[in-house]
């Protein structure tokens, strides 16, 4: 299973192997890492799963659809370069080594 | 102080989408006292939205009902948050306690109704007969998808959103699909004619038929009990191997009833959610609580209804009380549409268009000069400034969102910078 660090905002990094399928998301929320709301489950409604992929590894998940990009602008922490909904980020053995920082807030 | 912070101990009764969120945003808010969630289930928590939708398509049923988790197991254990599986019977207001239908019993400092609904069902001849079926849990869910893995015709009685959105995924595996709706026109209730005809549409162009202004007589069944078929009112026979009623859905309003409170359509809340008696709550699709713009009671059954109200609650158990007045909002999804509601329509005179490219656009809905809600299709960013839009609120009068070029993340920039 590819392995995915998530690092949350006190710095605390934890790397969890997500299954192939799921989301990046799920694989937050099923393992208590804090930091996901996720109010939508998933579904691409709420902007609440916000992550910033890390720079080193910005080239391992699809690009950004356009459905995503207009949901990005309505995130609760400002929108940068690395802005994912973590629940668009589906899981395939590519984001093997994926590494994703938490924001301060998600609502 | 009525219904006063800080009780000892919190019972939740029913641990769904708002049940299960009140032992979270009370963890949340600090809370160290006992947090009891009584579940009638025997699944940890878990949202129903995907029900109608994914957990149905390509067998993803099969693969069990963890994948439909709020939270993991280890959370419940690690907050201290006392998972029980049983059904409450009794609340005893005197003693302040809950019985169980096991004979346990659980005092409570505070207690939160979140028993939620279930389907309704239809009083029609045959409505028993098996490959009838209703849609509200995961175990609902499982018996349906192995029935539509078996079926070649399916008929939906109703077309509210879990009919329609069964309709799109029966319809998606191949089957013959059929959809009788008593009203003249799909989503009636919650939808304007506009949103609704682009999903009549959405569904035609599929392939489903779609039979408006009918009702239904009779379903008729084998030897065997059996479902073969719908009678329409209008004496038309539609065969069937599976039928889904999808008729709405009733809250469950039995306890507090029987314990005394006020229940009109759902238990009676005041702009706290709380109940006539100050040391019981109720929250998400069981509560009927007084709209924060009209004063007008409501019942929501959404996802957001019962979070927001969940959080609501447990901040006034910890110690900060307001009233409720967050935004609604809705989704649904069915084929490639999909649909996001922001705000309430409880009456508008205007409609204003906004034309997005193809299969795409948002209906802005004003009663006088004020925007009321929005309906997007498939429209996300347009639903996510709506939302914005409503809850400061922006003001935005019908003239200026029908002029051209206008947009709603423009204005809501504009009002921002102004
Ligand atoms: C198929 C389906 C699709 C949906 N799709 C969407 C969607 O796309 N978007 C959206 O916003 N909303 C959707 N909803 C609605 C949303 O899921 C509900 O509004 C939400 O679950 C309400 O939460 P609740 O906690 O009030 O009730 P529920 O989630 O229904 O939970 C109530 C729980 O209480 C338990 N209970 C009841 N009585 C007792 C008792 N006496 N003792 C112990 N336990 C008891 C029940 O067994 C149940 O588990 C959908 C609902 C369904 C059924």
């Amino acid at each position: 299973m590819p392995d995915i660090t998530y690092i949350t905002v006190d710095g605390t990094a934890r790397v969890i192997d997500v299954p192939v399928g799921t989301s990046v998301m799920r694989g937050a929320v099923l393992n208590d890492v804090p930091g996901i709301v996720a109010q939508c489950g998933g579904n691409a409604q709420c902007a609440t799963c916000h992550v910033y992929v890390d720079e080193a590894t910005r080239d391992k998940p699809e690009p950004v659809r356009p459905d995503e990009d207009d949901m990005l602008g309505f995130t609760a922490c400002p929108r940068t370069e690395g802005s994912r909904l973590s629940c668009r980020l589906k899981v395939t053995e590519a984001l093997d080594g994926l590494v994703v920082r938490l924001p301060e807030r998600q609502y | 102080m009525a219904g006063g912070a800080h009780p000892d101990s919190v019972v939740v009764v029913g641990a769904g989408q708002g049940g299960q969120q009140t032992a979270v945003s009370l963890r949340e808010h600090g809370y160290q006292g006992r947090v009891t969630l009584i579940s009638g289930e025997d699944a940890l928590p878990y949202e129903r939205p995907p029900l109608s939708k994914a957990y149905l398509k390509d067998g993803a049923y099969l693969r069990g009902d963890s994948q439909l988790w709020l939270r993991p197991a280890t959370y419940y254990v690690n907050q201290s948050i006392d998972l029980v599986a049983g059904t409450v019977t009794e609340i005893d207001r005197a003693a302040r306690r809950v019985r169980l239908a096991d004979g346990s019993s659980y005092a409570y400092g505070h207690l939160v109704l979140a028993t939620g609904s279930r389907a309704r069902t239809l009083g029609v001849p045959g409505a028993g007969l098996r490959g009838v079926h209703t849609l509200r849990t995961a175990r609902d869910a499982a018996a349906l998808g192995a029935a539509l893995a078996a079926a070649r015709r399916a008929v939906v009685l109703g077309a509210g959103f879990i009919g329609l959105e069964f309709a799109s995924v029966a319809r998606e595996s191949g089957r013959e699909v059929t959809v009788v709706e008593s009203r003249p026109r799909p989503l009636a209730r919650v939808v304007t004619a506009r949103t609704g005809a682009h999903f009549t549409r959405a569904h035609r162009a599929a392939g489903t038929r779609l039979l408006f202004g009918q009702g239904v007589a009779a379903l008729h069944g084998d030897r065997r009990g059996q479902v073969v078929a719908v009678e329409t009112a209008d004496g038309r026979r539609l065969p069937a191997d599976l039928v889904l009623v999808g008729v709405g859905a009733v809250p469950h309003t039995e306890l507090a009833a029987a314990a005394g409170l006020p229940v009109d359509d759902g238990v009676t809340v005041d702009a706290r959610l709380l109940t006539a008696d100050p040391h019981i709550s109720a929250v998400g699709d069981c509560a009927s609580f007084p709209g924060p713009r009209t004063g007008n009671r409501l019942r929501l059954a959404s996802v957001q209804n019962a979070v927001g109200h969940a959080r609501l609650v447990a901040g006034r158990l910890t110690g900060n009380s307001r009233p409720y007045d967050e935004l609604p909002w809705f989704w649904s999804r069915q084929f490639a549409t999909t649909l996001q509601i922001a705000g309430l329509d409880e009456g508008h005179d205007r409609e204003v268009v906004l034309d997005g490219g193809p299969d795409a656009f948002s209906v802005l809905l004003f009663q006088g000069e004020e925007l009321r809600a929005v309906e997007s299709v498939n429209r996300p960013g347009d639903h996510l400034a709506a939302r914005r839009l409503l809850h400061r609120p922006v003001p935005l009068r019908p003239a200026e969102a029908s002029a051209p070029g206008f947009t709603l993340k423009g204005h809501l920039l504009a009002a921002s910078n102004g």
